[in-house]
């Protein structure tokens, strides 16, 4: 009897858990007709602000991983002196305050920042640009990934590796036939993780970006700009990022799966013939 | 066929150093326990660990000089190493773990090591024998000058363990290439190797045929690794023959002559057990209740006093032995050795 009790209790918590967590996202989809929110679709609000956060985010993760994956690796693969301390320094962005990165990024690279003054002189400047949307959401979404990926480099084998050099090949080629298929699933991961997190960047975006439409207004602060003009494109706006994200949960959970398998993959279809 | 070639490579390790100078002609076994060296000296041979000084090298080609500042990277070093638990790369099938090195070679050796039908199934299917075949024909599909063996047999249960053992001696004496293996199992690298060198603490105490180690033990622990009992005792008669005195109390003959501290060493299969003393008096006797009976294959290992004996499993039935029973271990005195004399 005592036990049947503590189960309730149990079901009964985790029932009022769940409830909250996915009430406020199905509402997000009762709130009006499924017709006034794909129509607003069309509304040219929310597809610049739908262009923007696509193309900034595309940049932004392809360039998280061009510099991400050698870093982690790198940091996966060698002690040296300082090694636990540029850990931390790339964790760092990953506990800082949205806006408080904004503030930096604006005092680093900003026409009165520290960088401003070269940027100037080579004729760039960064802030309130679409590029400093792409900036911003690196800064904030890289730690992410590089986690991730130290996790995925530090999980394969080092004999792989040495075995694959004493059969011929070069560091670079070992890491594109050996290294990078057995740690995919965790790259995979750590690139929706990161994903996600700068699709949904808006302190530092909006202070070190602005808001202005077509140019820096993503989707995130185009919901709170629409917010109390117009609803409906502010209920379409978060839809579409609920269905982005459901993918990119999709996505992580794939990966990691696909990471974990990945050590003592075996196939059914090729199994042997004969074993003694 | 070039030989190996390791001179005076010093390897720093956690509580010693690796100091090695060893020339492979044909295979040659290291043994030693476990964190003695062994692995340390294959890698170092490979490249994937740099000797703090020394060369290494195969006839006249050098891989590694540290005067001269030399070290070829392991994919510029000739060599094939198969590791201890295989490092197939778990991603890719059997061809292609096979093909890694050079493509057009792989077909020869998939037939060559009866892994042909395997081809398409990946590491994670095959069972542990099947797993070594694959790792060898992959280091040797690369044609190395030098094979290198990580405990080749150690990964593998005991079952399978005897028909890989006579499979792989097999295929090394077909080999014409020299042959470095690391092994801790001394049988192991009596059936496989040439020669054996014994490694303590990074250092070679003892190389020879497994057959001169058996017969001329050069200290303790070379004797205690090749199976022989140690019997400690102090010298109380020395002349043509030695005569110990064990600590408590038996009496043991030798030949050749000692004084003070003595350690003697007999080997296992020298020793007669028998439940009655034995008539001929000039044999050497301990007796004493039988400690342990183990059973090892077709072979049973008893223990009395200090002294362990192998006989057969017919003769433990014969002779109906069993634990906590009083018997006689009885072994001549040209069955004994000395191996350390003069109170070390």
């Amino acid at each position: 009897m005592r036990r049947t009790a503590v189960t309730c209790l149990y079901v009964a918590a985790a029932v009022i858990a769940l409830a909250f967590l996915v009430f406020p996202i199905v509402a997000i989809f009762a709130h009006t007709t499924p017709g006034r929110l794909v129509d607003q679709l069309s509304n040219p609000v929310v597809r610049d602000a739908f262009e923007v956060s696509l193309k900034t985010s595309l940049i932004a993760q392809a360039l998280i991983v061009l510099f991400g994956t050698p870093t982690a690796y790198l940091l996966a693969t060698n002690r040296f002196p300082g090694h636990s301390i540029a850990v931390t320094l790339v964790e760092l962005p990953l506990v800082l305050p949205p806006a408080v990165a904004g503030v930096g990024l604006l005092v680093a690279f900003g026409r009165v920042g520290l960088l401003g003054s070269t940027l100037d002189v080579l004729g760039i400047s960064l802030p309130f640009t679409q590029s400093a949307v792409t900036v911003a959401v690196a800064y904030v979404a890289s730690p992410l990934y590089i986690r991730q990926a130290i996790a995925a480099f530090e999980a394969t084998d080092p004999n792989l590796t040495a075995a694959s050099r004493t059969l011929g090949a070069s560091p670079l080629r070992t890491f594109f036939r050996v290294v990078l298929p057995l740690a995919r699933g965790g790259l995979i991961a750590g690139l929706a993780l990161s994903f996600a997190r700068g699709l949904g960047e808006f302190g530092a975006t909006i202070m070190f970006a602005g808001s202005l439409q077509r140019v820096t207004q993503t989707l995130p602060l185009a919901i709170y700009a629409e917010f109390d003009q117009n609803l409906d494109a502010t209920l379409a706006m978060s839809g579409v990022l609920v269905l982005i994200s459901i993918v990119l949960l999709l996505g992580l959970r794939i990966g990691l799966t696909w990471q974990a398998s990945s050590s003592k993959r075996s196939s059914f279809l090729f199994g042997p013939s004969a074993s003694g | 066929m070039a030989s190996l070639i390791l001179e005076e490579v010093v390897v720093p390790l956690r509580s010693f150093s690796l100091r090695l100078t060893l020339v492979v002609g044909s295979t040659v076994a290291l043994v030693g326990p476990s964190g003695s060296g062994k692995t340390t000296t294959l890698r170092a041979v490979a490249g994937l660990v740099r000797p703090q000084a020394g060369r290494i090298g195969a006839g006249s080609a050098v891989w590694f000089d540290a005067a001269r500042g030399i070290s070829l990277p392991p994919d510029r070093r000739p060599v094939g190493l198969v590791f201890q638990d295989y490092a197939l790369f778990p991603h890719l099938t059997v061809r292609q773990n096979v093909e890694y090195s050079r493509r057009h070679k792989a077909d020869e050796y998939l037939e060559r090591f009866a892994i042909k039908h395997l081809e398409r199934a990946h590491p994670g299917d095959l069972s542990g024998g099947e797993r070594q075949r694959v790792a060898l024909a992959r280091a040797l599909a690369r044609d190395p000058e030098v094979l290198l063996l990580d405990e080749p047999l150690s990964a593998l249960d005991a079952h399978t363990k005897a028909d890989v053992r006579s499979e792989l001696q097999q295929l090394l004496a077909g080999l014409d290439i020299p042959v470095l293996l690391v092994t801790h199992d001394f049988e192991d690298a009596a059936a496989l190797a040439d020669q054996v060198g014994v490694i303590v603490d990074g250092e070679l105490r003892q190389t020879g045929t497994p057959g001169e180690l058996v017969a001329r033990p050069a200290d303790p622990f070379v004797a205690s690794f090749t199976g022989a009992n140690l019997l400690h005792g102090h010298v109380e008669a020395s002349g043509d023959s030695t005569r110990m005195r064990l600590a408590d109390g038996t009496v043991i003959t030798t030949p050749g002559s000692g004084r003070g501290e003595m350690v003697l060493a007999v080997y296992p299969w020298d020793i007669t057990v028998s439940t009655a003393p034995p008539h001929d008096s000039a044999m050497n006797l301990i007796s004493g209740p039988i400690r342990s009976i183990a059973e090892l294959g077709n072979r049973v290992r008893i223990t009395i006093g200090p002294v362990s004996a192998e006989i057969t499993a017919e003769s433990l039935q014969r002779l109906g032995l069993e634990v906590g029973q009083t018997a006689f271990a009885s072994f001549k005195a040209t069955g004994t050795r000395i191996v350390a004399n003069g109170g070390a």
